[in-house]
């Protein structure tokens, strides 16, 4: 997206005109996705919590399905009175939010939503999210000393506290599947858990399965959810260190912390529960191949799926977060840190080491479930002939017949010349899917 | 610099600061108006000094202006969160200066209103406490419930805050028709979701990390603070004055089946199915404090179907109330009765006219109180909510 943008411009104007403009079109469109989503969580959280709570108030109001309150809300917050204290040291106390948002809202910039369905893609990207969210807690700190109350000089400090103790296991739970697919790009990654549930990378192995809730549980006291928001603990702190936040400026420090919420859920979902691809590849016929640019409204199509998909999927893991929160007490600072560095930290160090012996020992995993793989394109496959199997496939090959396999290979040639261009794709992805799931073998070290 | 913490001295090699912060009177977790003035190191408190008195309507003044009947409204915004209880204390009071005697039936319309509002006070309590630990929904289930109750009292007198429906003499009307069988399904109801509660704070792993060991108050240090109520209980003293109390008073209670709630060689009178008490805790901390209001709701629910039943076949009216300017016989008196958050006494001094001379209260909450600086010396911040929430106080008793 981004490089036909930058064509598009530059072509039409000069390179840094065409560079400029793309920019900021890029960063009206990430700063909307933000908002809008966070409007849409906070609808969710609202709407979660009634009826948790069985309150009748979020389960009636606000025009139909309760929309409206959110627009209200955020209206209120619009034109509320900026307040600033007069202990607060005014700049830093004005860009707090600022940054805090920043840095929510730059992690969108790497994060995909269906294959090559990305702000910018980045080889590193898994390193760059991290990296980036890890920069939300410095608005955070600067809020609360900036702020000139002792309450926020509290929850400053206890965001400084934990975040940078909970990074460490979400640091560990994040290399696990990095380490299983030999690369720290997204994209790849999302790619590689292609085809049936069983090649999503939480079923990988019994350690996976264990790193994944560790992730869950670090994710969420990084991103100051309850049982782990000490930052801004009502019962103790007031609000902790946005208390003598108002207005537009807290509402900014809401957004963040529901872009960032969805952020790790986004990640969770990408590395360890297939990313875009769903339990069945439905679409897997009409996707895009690796490496195609020219556009193909059965590729948009299968993107735009996938992309519902993972949202659904990210929002699961969002109201799951929303749930915890209304259910569980809040954790105290001590136990919070001793949870992380006694309990979190060991596990998911255990889990690593334990995912690298599995992939050293080359232990099976549920991508090994052949039978599943094989009928990776499922629903067009009916209407093709018989595929070609892989020869480097050692179990597969000796089930077929050598015979078989060249004349299928002719048959398969001799009928890309003949038919129309719609099948051609499928026969390709199918192909591909084979090549994919054989890297991952091969990365675990099978060969 | 070195500071003292569990007899153990620790030194910091950075100089550091002591912090006074102040927490109240607005504060989200202070119940009402009381003000804690904190000094912390860090995130630990050295020190904690209430101040109280931000509430203070002049209500024992007021007392000694209008007639005993008058002041009835005035207690009802003492405890606001149990009138009922309040209006009870001061009416017994004057019924003990006047030496008027209750039939039967009043007797028993009194245990079903003021057991009720001793549930409804400490569903109150439960759900605030599980505010003050920072899980929301339980507070919200538990105003369900007490809404409940407070629409019983609403068909009762037609108030659903400050009732003035017990007054001296007995209480203002009858119940209505139909009451009593909307009460009994109203206990059905709530019987089952005690248990809901049970699992979301009573047992829940996060809810005994944070309440188990934490605010140890000893049996005699609760004694000598003048504790009352489910904080002394809490600690292990056998103390209940619907049993201990005054003969004016357990007579009301005469032929009940119950057990005071406390532990007894290390158990718990095992009347219902509670959720077991968890190793971590020891007798007189936060979680012993909160699991004795837990298991007086149920106890409670017990006393008012026995009440129900009695009523139904008592004799006598329900208690007419004395003349609005009843002269007062010469002489002072004190009471004390069982409210839900303690022992709440009321003194009543009379020169022969109407009015009192002198009307003074006695409230729990404010000798509750008095333990805060004890309990909160050397815990964290995150505990003083834990700490003072336990005590459950209101700050309407303790101000007047």
């Amino acid at each position: 997206m981004a490089d036909n943008l930058n064509s598009l411009f530059s072509a039409s104007a000069g390179h840094w005109l065409g560079f400029i403009i793309t920019a900021l079109i890029h960063i009206f469109l990430l700063i909307n996705v933000v908002a809008v989503g966070a409007l849409l969580f906070i609808w969710m959280e609202r709407k979660v919590s009634g009826r948790i709570q069985d309150r009748l108030g979020p389960t009636r109001v606000g025009g139909r399905f309760g929309w409206l309150q959110t627009l209200a809300d955020g209206l209120k917050l619009i034109t509320k009175e900026d307040l600033i204290p007069g202990a607060a040291d005014s700049l830093l106390f004005r860009m707090a939010p600022y940054l805090s948002f920043a840095a929510s809202f730059t992690a969108f910039l790497a994060l995909p939503f269906a294959a090559g369905w990305v702000g910018r893609e980045i080889n590193t990207s898994v390193f760059f999210i991290l990296a980036i969210l890890g920069l939300e807690v410095f608005g955070v700190i600067l809020a609360g000393y900036a702020s000139g109350s002792k309450w926020s000089l509290f929850g400053g400090m206890r965001e400084a506290a934990q975040v940078v103790s909970y990074e460490v296991p979400l640091g560990l739970c994040v290399i696990i599947p990095v380490m299983i697919c030999g690369t720290m790009n997204l994209v790849t990654i999302g790619e590689m858990q292609r085809g049936t549930v069983n090649n999503w990378l939480i079923f990988h192995d019994p350690f996976t399965f264990f790193a994944f809730w560790v992730y869950f549980t670090c994710a969420m006291a990084s991103v100051n959810r309850a049982p782990f928001d000490l930052a801004e603990a009502e019962s103790e702190l007031v609000a902790g260190f946005h208390t003598e936040y108002s207005g537009l400026r807290w509402s900014i420090f809401f957004m963040a912390e529901y872009g960032s919420m969805f952020v790790v859920s986004a990640l969770a979902v990408i590395l360890f529960f297939g990313g875009w691809n769903g339990p069945i590849p439905i679409f897997a016929g009409l996707a895009y191949e690796a490496g195609e640019t020219a556009f193909s409204w059965g590729g948009y199509f299968a993107n735009l799926a996938g992309c519902l998909n993972f949202l659904l999927k990210t929002v699961i893991g969002v109201t799951v977060m929303m749930w915890v929160r209304w259910t569980l007490p809040r954790l105290r600072i001590d136990q919070v840190i001793t949870m992380c560095w006694k309990y979190c930290v060991p596990i998911s160090a255990a889990c690593f080491v334990g995912v690298l012996v599995w992939q050293t020992l080359a232990l099976p995993t549920a991508a090994d479930l052949d039978r599943i793989t094989i009928r990776e394109n499922w629903v067009l496959v009916a209407f093709e002939e018989p595929e070609v199997n892989n020869p480097a496939d050692p179990e597969v090959e000796t089930t077929v017949p050598e015979t078989n396999e060249a004349e299928s290979g002719e048959a398969a040639e001799s009928a890309s010349a003949v038919e129309s261009s719609t099948t051609q794709p499928v026969a390709n992805v199918a192909e591909d899917g084979q090549v994919a799931i054989e890297a991952k073998r091969q990365s675990g070290g099978r060969q | 610099m070195a500071t003292q913490v569990d007899d153990k001295i620790v030194e910091f090699d950075v100089r550091t600061d002591e912090m006074l912060v102040n927490m109240g009177p607005q504060h989200p977790s202070t119940h009402g108006v009381l003000r804690l003035v904190l000094r912390t190191d860090g995130e630990i408190v050295s020190e904690v000094t209430p101040h109280i008195g931000y509430l203070h309507r002049c209500a024992e003044k007021i007392g000694e202006n209008v007639t005993p009947r008058q002041w009835i409204p005035y207690t009802d915004r003492m405890d606001y969160l149990a009138a009922m209880n309040m209006n009870l204390g001061w009416a017994m009071c004057v019924e003990k200066l006047l030496d008027h005697q209750l039939s039967e039936k009043a007797k028993h319309l009194r245990v079903i209103i003021s057991e009720l509002g001793r549930i409804a006070s400490h569903l109150v309590g439960m759900g605030t406490y599980g505010l003050d630990l920072g899980t929301f929904s339980p507070f919200l289930y538990a105003f369900r419930e007490r809404e409940k109750i407070l629409d019983l009292f609403e068909d009762v007198c037609g108030a659903r805050l400050t009732y003035s429906y017990i007054t001296p003499g007995g209480c203002t009307a009858d119940l209505p028709d139909g009451w009593l069988e909307n009460c009994e399904q109203f206990l059905q109801q709530l019987e089952p979701v005690i248990s809901e509660y049970h699992t979301l704070l009573t047992t829940n792993a996060i809810f005994i990390k944070r309440t188990c060991g934490i605010g140890l108050l000893t049996p005699e240090m609760a004694l000598d603070y003048g504790c009352t109520g489910p904080v002394l209980r809490g600690s292990g003293v056998d103390y209940d004055l619907r049993r201990d109390g005054e003969e004016r008073y357990t007579e009301m209670y005469d032929g009940y089946a119950f057990e005071v709630i406390v532990q007894k060689d290390g158990n718990y009178p095992r009347d219902h199915d509670y959720p077991s008490v968890p190793v971590d805790a020891v007798l007189g901390d936060c979680w012993h404090r909160f699991y004795v209001r837990m298991l007086e709701v149920m106890q409670a629910i017990d006393l008012v179907r026995q009440a129900m039943d009695r009523y139904r076949s008592a004799e006598g009216d329900w208690g007419i109330p004395i003349k609005l300017t009843q002269k007062l016989p010469k002489g002072e008196v004190y009471l004390e009765t069982e409210a839900p958050k303690g022992q709440m006494g009321f003194y009543l001094v009379s020169d022969g006219s109407p009015i009192p001379w002198r009307v003074r209260a006695r409230s729990s909450s404010f000798s509750n109180l008095s333990v805060t600086h004890e309990l909160c010396r050397g815990i964290p911040i995150a505990d003083v909510p834990a700490v003072v929430g336990s005590l459950d106080v209101v700050m309407g008793e303790i101000d007047r």
